[in-house]
């Protein structure tokens, strides 16, 4: 005669336990494929008060670290460079140049993205640019934005909202001129 | 007395002239130890480049990256090796600099350790299952095998299920 044999369950409280942990798993991956969807900041968005530490030499009005919440009222232009790239020495005199030419009504700051201090400080003397520049510590600035590349230059309004993203090197000072003439008039 | 004095003599000279070679000889060989410190090798460079990753080139680590930014952290490392600053503390300085996503292994802590719990976590899990299941199945195959047994050399089991089903007749 053959024995009805009874299957041992698994106890309650392992269920319980894995099933919490597998919820667990799935909303921390969940949350994780959200954050990477949403994608870029765009244009129309207002940005939180991020901050750039500034090389030495390169501070704003002596200050070693600047926030966006200081430029209110002012237009911010935003540029992402390394040293080792080489499309961002196409644009590195315009850039300069623009600089200059708004004598101080519109705020240039230069990222330096994933460089080493040496080649960017080169990179700096070379193209003889004299607007606050420092590293983007931690990639945190990068990450906040997320660029996808350099160089990447970010136009933010008087009012802190970003109203163009200018992915690549820009081809003449005329372009970067006609961008932020948009928001001057 | 005259040959007592060039004994002497010559003695003295000897001492000299071992001791003019000795001061040369470690002169050369504190100078050649001192070149060896200055420049670290590229092995030396490497065995601290591959607990790195460049955030731009993702997925290939430092000591084999062959782009620009990452000849200019090979660099870093060589000149922090050079004023003689340890493994652990060139990673620290890349870390500050780049953020924690340059190590090759995350740091123990906050959520990071869940890379580290949950894989092992997940195949011990799973061993368990395995094991539950393997015990359950090994069961009634053993239950099934003694009683074919009996159903094969018995007549005594075939005998009750007759008069079981004679029963079951009679009621209907």
């Amino acid at each position: 005669m053959s024995e009805i044999v009874e299957r041992k369950s698994v106890p309650l409280w392992i269920q319980i336990i894995v099933w919490v942990l597998l919820a667990g798993l799935l909303v921390l991956v969940g949350s994780t494929l959200s954050k990477r969807q949403q994608g870029s900041i765009r244009p129309g968005d207002k940005l939180p008060d991020f901050s750039l530490t500034l090389f030495s030499g390169y501070e704003f009005e002596g200050k070693s670290e600047v926030h966006l919440s200081d430029f209110v009222g002012k237009i911010v232009v935003l540029n992402f460079w390394a040293s080792w790239c080489k499309p961002c020495e196409q644009e590195a005199a315009e850039l300069e140049e623009a600089w200059r030419f708004y004598n101080g009504d519109v705020m240039f700051l230069g990222a330096d993205y994933v460089d080493t201090e040496p080649e960017a400080r080169t990179y700096l003397k070379k193209f003889q640019i004299t607007y606050p520049n420092g590293p983007d510590l931690r990639t945190q600035l990068s990450q906040m934005f997320r660029i996808t590349g350099v160089p990447e230059t970010y136009f933010i309004d008087q009012q802190g909202v970003l109203y163009y993203v200018k992915v690549g090197p820009f081809l003449s000072l005329d372009e970067i001129k006609s961008i932020i003439e948009q928001k001057l008039q | 007395m005259n040959n007592t004095f060039m004994k002497k003599f010559y003695a003295s000279r000897i001492t000299y002239y071992v001791l003019l070679l000795t001061i040369f000889f470690t002169a050369i060989s504190t100078q050649f130890a001192y070149a060896q410190d200055d420049i670290p090798t590229d092995d030396e460079v490497n065995e601290v480049a591959k607990g790195l990753y460049c955030p731009v080139c993702e997925n290939t680590p430092l000591d084999v990256c062959p782009t620009e930014a990452c000849k200019q952290w090979r660099d870093v490392i060589r000149t922090q090796l050079a004023e003689g600053k340890t493994k652990e503390e060139i990673e620290q300085y890349f870390v500050d600099y780049y953020g924690d996503r340059v190590l090759a292994e995350p740091p123990r802590t906050g959520l990071n350790w869940l890379v580290y719990i949950l894989p092992p976590a997940v195949i011990l899990l799973g061993a368990v299952l395995l094991f539950k299941n393997f015990q359950a199945w090994t069961k009634p195959k053993e239950t099934e095998s003694v009683s074919s047994q009996e159903r094969s050399d018995g007549s005594s089991s075939d005998k009750y299920i007759l008069q079981i089903e004679e029963e079951l007749k009679k009621r209907k």
